[in-house]
């Protein structure tokens, strides 16, 4: 097979998996701060504020590594520096 | 489809490209200063307010109001340079849906200068209130071995801090596009809708952990000297 298909299969199934891995556990993560955040609301209403602000902000950090995941998946997909090395390398 | 806006180039000026990025930021704060500047020419005091006043109040009172609510001090030090960033990004990600807009936010460029200029007001701030050598001892905290864990923590959250906006608005501008593709027909309002949520959203979180990180600089002085008697601690604590 040819280094170039190569490339190409090995990266479309790696950004398949990079997000089909990543997202999933994040979420499962987001999940676990969501209802205790829920809990936490149910007990003290009077502390909504802060405990929503907190929620938002721990939930963008959290969220963060499934964003990192997407981010590596997209870049394989569309601005792969191998493959395009490599097209370069057939081209010229 | 392109990842970036940096990648839409109108003119290129020797080594200069103008790209997408580039004009869409000039866009944005061509529309901040001319409204801003359009609405605080005539400002008035008396029982009747002019829209635009009120509009620009309720703006700047909401962002008071919540950086007191996470500094537990006057808000002014840190309003400028917070609601700035609030500004700035909250505009370019909800004009996102203007057809034809590139959000600046988009592109990695953008959020890293903007990351950036946390990564350096944090320890302006933090010198500003302590002194420099009284600021650069609290990396040394809770002991000398932290201090390569403490910068590169200072590090990391300055590359998250980019990378979270630019993924966000990315993949909003990218789903957008993919769905306009499989489903043409109402299903990309729903993402847009989505999109605007999410923009907003980002730009509160971005303001806020700058905050956030701009407060731990400010304050981590008052903590470690607890038990001394300082009167400016006293007085910061509230």
């Amino acid at each position: 097979m040819d280094s170039i298909e190569l490339i190409g299969m090995i990266s479309i199934i790696m950004a398949g998996a990079t997000v089909g891995i990543g997202a999933p556990i994040t979420a499962i993560g987001e999940g676990w701060a969501v209802s205790r955040a829920m809990s936490a609301l149910a007990q003290q209403p009077d502390a909504a504020p802060v405990i929503s602000r907190s929620l938002f902000i721990g939930l963008a950090m959290i969220e963060s590594s499934a964003i990192y995941c997407f981010v590596v998946s997209m870049v394989l997909i569309f601005a792969n520096p191998f493959w395009n090395h490599f097209l370069g390398v057939a081209g010229g | 489809m392109t990842i970036t806006p940096d990648a839409i180039v109108y003119w290129q000026l020797g080594p200069y490209a103008i790209s997408a990025t580039l004009v869409f930021t000039w866009v944005v704060m061509a529309i901040l200063v001319l409204g801003s500047w359009l609405v605080t020419r005539k400002l008035t005091t008396g029982a009747r307010v002019a829209r635009g006043q009120l509009l620009l109040e309720i703006v700047v009172n909401a962002i008071r109001a919540q950086i007191r609510e996470v500094v537990d001090e006057a808000p002014d030090r840190y309003l400028p340079f917070v609601g700035t960033l609030f500004l700035f990004i909250v505009t370019s990600n909800v004009l996102s849906v203007v057809p034809g807009f590139h959000p600046p936010t988009g592109s990695l460029s953008t959020t890293s200068a903007l990351a950036l200029c946390v990564f350096v007001a944090v320890p302006a701030f933090g010198i500003a209130t302590h002194g420099a050598g009284a600021y650069f001892r609290t990396y040394l905290q809770p002991s000398p071995f932290m201090l390569p864990f403490n910068l590169l923590g200072e590090v990391t959250r300055t590359i998250a801090l980019a990378i979270r906006l630019f993924g966000n608005m990315m993949s909003g501008t990218m789903i957008a596009a993919i769905a306009l593709a499989l489903a043409p027909l109402f299903f990309p309002v729903l993402m847009n809708v989505l999109g605007l949520l999410i923009g907003v959203i980002q730009a509160y979180i971005f303001s806020i952990l700058a905050l956030v990180f701009i407060a731990a600089a400010t304050r981590a002085h008052d903590q470690t000297q607890a038990g001394a008697p300082n009167a400016t601690g006293e007085a910061n604590r509230g």
